[in-house]
């Protein structure tokens, strides 16, 4: 994904099949977000990613006869954090399940889940649609242990190798589940934006799919328009990308409505989305058949919150990304839209905000990260944390540029001079002679020097033809690398036309 | 330190002598390694046993006592633990082809304590796979037998732990505890055995079966070598969440002070049939002692009582269905040869598990499937808190509830093994308190006609132990000691 997100009302181009207009996509979403602890959810094992397989692990994670898992206080923390900026109901009591499946990267043969009483309740993230808000309802957050993974390198001479890597095993994880509220890919691709937002703003997450820190499945149906009860329903997985979620979910609608068009019946299943393909594949039957008898796990006491605790947790939550948008509207006077680009990621909103303080003019701040920031940041897939313009010389190039010390134009060139050098915008304009040009005698000599060398456009406009007046002001400013004050060199150039 | 250690010495008075210097801990253990040397391969009471590695821990022992270490009563005490709980780098089967081979990387809380304290390790003993019997029968490897009567078990699944303690190959033991496997072979060996209260015993180490049953807990000869290790093994772990801090050592001279003014309460409807009538002769002798000694008897009830062995078959198998599912052949131990993982799975587990283990795994897989855990799990865990509450309400009226641990004296090797009823039977006693996470000892408190030890029980309020012991302290007082030391100790014993 890239560093900044399209604005919101701008429609991605996937979607639609001709007769969607009589259908209705219905689509629940279940994401799994793993928790930014430094050790794993029942032991002190490392949750870094990437480190060598099995390097990461200890008797606990491993599953090894008679170890008993410990529950990481911060998990719950930042679960419960979760909860709370979601507006769910957080459960003062809630009580661990086993899941229980065979599965060579599941060393125990169960998962450490919660099933019928979940850490938080309701809840809900809102989206935008069409530049309106749309309330996606949640179901709930529960807490759960990640497995391991399960790799399959290329057999030698045909033989078929499965390898089980456990440092991922243990890593905490929240499971969060939406209504089915979502009415297409798109809006399924916004719902996950601004959830990965929350968390990330939360700082409970790091919101990186690639390395798998943010997972999701999806619940698709459809309907005809006006119907009350659901369709049958698929679920798909293994969309590694907000954009594939996207890309899956309005496959799979389509693929349900032709085939109900075409007479046929939705079987539930679960598929498998191939992003080579782009399409949504059968798993094998044998996989999906689970009852996973769940029952309380009976190594873990039930998780009791003191309501006293639960509120500290909720007096000690950061800005949330609605608050820092409805501040900036409010404090900074920009308009919602700007608010909203500049709200991406906390860091973002923190550098705009000290651009627009140093500056002193909050719109020509918002004006040059919307544009030129991100456009550098977009096109180098930097964060705002690794731009190298940092706020305090931003702030002082906007400003010079606010006091009109120095054109739109020269600004860029500082700019893109800034990027590569460390000095501040006022030490680069002298060093590179970019001082502008604004005392009458200067200008005048400027005006002089264009009028030399363009006799024939100079004769023109002498002669009353007034649109070829633009072009000598163009040459000037072009003589000038932009520095000649545009209002004033208009002057001169009258001034010299009329006196040669 | 020539002075030849007494046969009937206590693990107090070893640990006394070896940390005044008054006995080598290598010249103890040697005795006991010999003694084992003689009685062990006739008993079956190890799985594994490492007269070396025994004598290095006794030589260890002797060079912290030189340097002046300040070391626990336990110190030099050759100590028994059930192959069940880890110990690093030292085999530990639980009895189970499934785990053949299998050396742990880490140590058992129990065992990391008792190495703390300078214990001497005598070996791990035989139970049944996975702790899941009432006989030792069902250990994959061999049968143990009763040093008493060696045609007949130690009882289960703890028999390693409790023979190994009454023949004197080993001066104390660990066994666990689900549903009464430390107090039923404890009974059939005459030993003492105690379940601690649910919590008082980290469970870290100990290779579950039923978690939220299992329970660690010390065989000994007496009493106030139960306290001992009780005292050196108990209290909250970090490691094990239901583990509590409210459980505290017991002060071994509190159990000195008599039962005078002690409430003692008998179940009397739940005794109302199938006891052996010489057990119930002891329960009235021991009844007429304690009165004698200024307790007052009287009857209570544990109405939900009776339903215990319906609603442990329901929750021990469901748990142990989950325990045991980590035992796939993927990542340690037995692994059956298949072309496919499906098949892998069926056939390690086919092959690596005994008939018993997968009967409950069954069992308890069924119980918990879709459609069935409302009528069977769910219902069970309320029966549960019935038979809690019924222990609450009986101990409100008294200090402890006595019955007898078994409703028979041991039975012969075969006689039950092919009928798992008659053998759940056997835990009728041993069960409720279980189900109630209630603290429960074993005692013995005499033989029958036949010479073949009774235990009764004694079970408490919460992190009581010390009452128990209390009470079955002043009996051991009174009676003297009403078995001896079994035949085979000097060399007798049939078969």
């Amino acid at each position: 994904m890239s560093a900044t997100r399209p604005a919101p009302e701008s429609p991605s181009k996937t979607e639609t099949a001709p007769t969607a207009g009589r259908y209705e996509t219905v689509v629940g979403l279940e994401v799994h977000a793993q928790l930014k602890t430094a050790s794993k959810i029942f032991c002190s094992c490392s949750t870094k990613f990437g480190a060598r397989p099995n390097t990461q692990v200890c008797p606990v994670c491993l599953g090894l006869p008679g170890v008993l898992p410990v529950l990481n206080e911060r998990a719950v923390r930042f679960a419960v954090m979760t909860g709370i900026a979601v507006g769910g109901t957080i459960a003062t009591r809630s009580v661990f399940a086993r899941k229980n499946y065979f599965y060579p990267d599941l060393p125990k043969g169960y998962q450490i889940s919660q099933y019928d009483r979940p850490l938080s309740s309701g809840g809900q993230v809102e989206i935008q649609v069409g530049g309106a808000w749309k309330r996606i309802g949640l179901v709930r957050i529960h807490l759960e242990e990640d497995a391991g993974k399960s790799l399959h390198p290329e057999g030698r001479q045909g033989v078929n190798t499965t390898l089980v890597d456990l440092n991922r095993s243990g890593v905490p994880l929240i499971e969060i589940v939406s209504e089915p509220e979502i009415r297409s890919g798109n809006e399924a691709y916004d719902y996950l934006i601004r959830l990965k937002q929350i968390l990330v703003y939360l700082d409970v997450c790091d919101g990186n799919m690639e390395e798998g820190s943010l997972r999701c499945d999806a619940n698709v149906s459809v309907r005809p328009r006006g119907q009350t009860a659901f369709g049958t329903k698929t679920e798909i997985k293994n969309m590694n990308s907000f954009r594939n979620v996207e890309r899956a979910i309005a496959f799979e609608t389509e693929r349900q409505i032709a085939l109900l068009e075409s007479g046929g019946r939705v079987v539930q299943e679960t598929l498998l989305w191939n992003a080579d393909k782009g399409k949504a594949e059968p798993m094998r039957s044998k996989e999906e058949a689970h009852d996973y008898r769940y029952f309380p796990e009976p190594d873990l006491l039930p998780l009791d919150l003191e309501p006293r605790w639960i509120e500290s947790v909720r007096k000690d939550l950061p800005e949330l990304p609605y608050q820092v948008r409805e501040r900036l509207t409010r404090d900074f006077g920009i308009p919602e839209y700007d608010a909203e680009v500049l709200t991406e990621t906390r860091a973002l909103a923190s550098y705009y905000e000290e651009v627009a303080r140093r500056s002193g003019s909050a719109k020509l701040a918002s004006n040059w990260i919307m544009t030129e920031v991100n456009g550098i940041r977009n096109k180098q897939g930097q964060s705002i944390e690794e731009f190298p313009i940092r706020p305090d010389r931003l702030g002082m190039l906007v400003k010079m540029i606010a006091e009109e010390k120095i054109s739109g134009k020269i600004g860029k060139q500082l700019f893109e001079m800034m990027l590569t050098r460390p000095e501040d915008p006022e030490a680069l304009v002298k060093s590179q002679g970019l001082l502008p040009i604004d005392d009458e005698a200067s200008l005048r000599a400027l005006a002089r020097e264009v009028i030399a060398a363009n006799p024939g456009p100079a004769a023109e406009v002498r002669a009353g033809k007034e649109r070829t007046f633009a072009f000598l002001v163009g040459q000037a400013m072009k003589q000038s690398r932009g520095r000649a004050h545009p209002e004033k060199i208009q002057a001169a150039l009258k001034k010299e036309l009329e006196a040669t | 330190m020539s002075r030849k250690p007494d046969v009937l010495e206590t693990a107090e008075s070893i640990g006394h002598a070896v940390r005044k210097r008054e006995r080598s801990a290598v010249e103890v253990a040697r005795v006991f390694v010999e003694r084992a040397e003689r009685s062990a391969p006739r008993l079956q009471t190890y799985l594994h046993r490492d007269a070396e590695r025994t004598l290095a821990m006794a030589a260890d022992v002797d060079r912290r006592v030189q340097a002046g270490e300040t070391l626990s009563p336990l110190a030099g005490v050759p100590i028994a633990l059930k192959d069940n709980l880890c110990t690093h780098g030292v085999p530990t089967t639980c009895g189970s082809r499934i785990l053949e081979g299998y050396l742990p990387p880490y140590d058992a809380h129990v065992v990391e304590r008792l190495r703390a304290a300078g214990a001497v390790f005598t070996g791990k003993t035989n139970c049944d796979e996975f702790a899941m019997g009432s006989s030792t029968e069902n250990s994959a490897y061999f049968p143990t037998r009763n040093p008493w009567d060696l045609e007949r078990v130690p009882g289960g699944s703890s028999g390693g732990s409790a023979a190994t303690v009454a023949a004197l190959e080993a001066s104390l033991s660990l066994g666990s505890d689900t549903g009464g496997s430390v107090r039923q072979p404890a009974a059939f060996c005459g030993v003492f055995g105690l379940k601690p209260t649910y919590g008082a015993v980290s469970r870290y180490g100990l290779v579950a079966f039923a978690s939220s049953l299992d329970q660690i807990g010390p065989f000994a000869r007496t009493a106030r070598d139960v306290a001992l290790l009780f005292n050196e093994i108990c209290g909250r772990d970090e490691r094990d969440m239901t583990s509590r801090a409210e459980a505290k050592p017991i002060d071994l001279e509190g159990l000195e002070r008599g039962v005078k003014g002690m409430k003692i309460g008998i179940p009397r409807d739940l005794l109302s049939d199938g006891v052996d009538p010489e057990i119930s002769a002891s329960l009235d002798r021991v009844t007429k002692t304690l009165r004698e000694e200024g307790a007052v008897v009287i009857d209570v009830t544990l109405p939900h009582a009776r339903y215990s062995i319906a609603t442990y078959y329901l929750i021990a198998p469901a748990e142990a269905s989950s325990n045991l599912a980590r035992y796939d052949g993927v990542r340690y131990g037995f692994r059956a040869k298949s072309e496919d993982l499906q098949t892998m799975y069926a056939s390690t587990r086919g092959k690596g598990f005994g008939r018993e283990v997968r009967r409950r795994i069954l069992l308890g897989t069924y119980a918990l499937s879709a459609g069935y855990y409302d009528a069977y799990y769910l219902r069970a865990m309320k029966v549960r808190t019935l038979v809690r509450r019924d222990f609450d309400q009986a101990l409100q009226l008294t200090d402890a509830i006595l019955l007898p641990t078994t409703p028979t004296p041991p039975f012969k090797l075969g006689e039950k093994v092919d009928d798992p009823l008659a053998m759940y039977l056997n835990d009728i006693f041993s069960i409720p308190a279980s189900l109630a996470g209630a603290p429960a000892l074993s005692f013995p408190s005499g033989k029958t006609r036949s010479g073949l030890p009774i235990g009764l029980q004694l079970v408490g309020k919460p992190f009581e132990e010390g009452t128990l012991l209390r009470v079955a302290r002043t009996w051991e007082k009174k009676s003297g000691d009403p078995l001896g030391v079994p035949p085979i100790v000097n060399g007798g014993g049939r078969a």
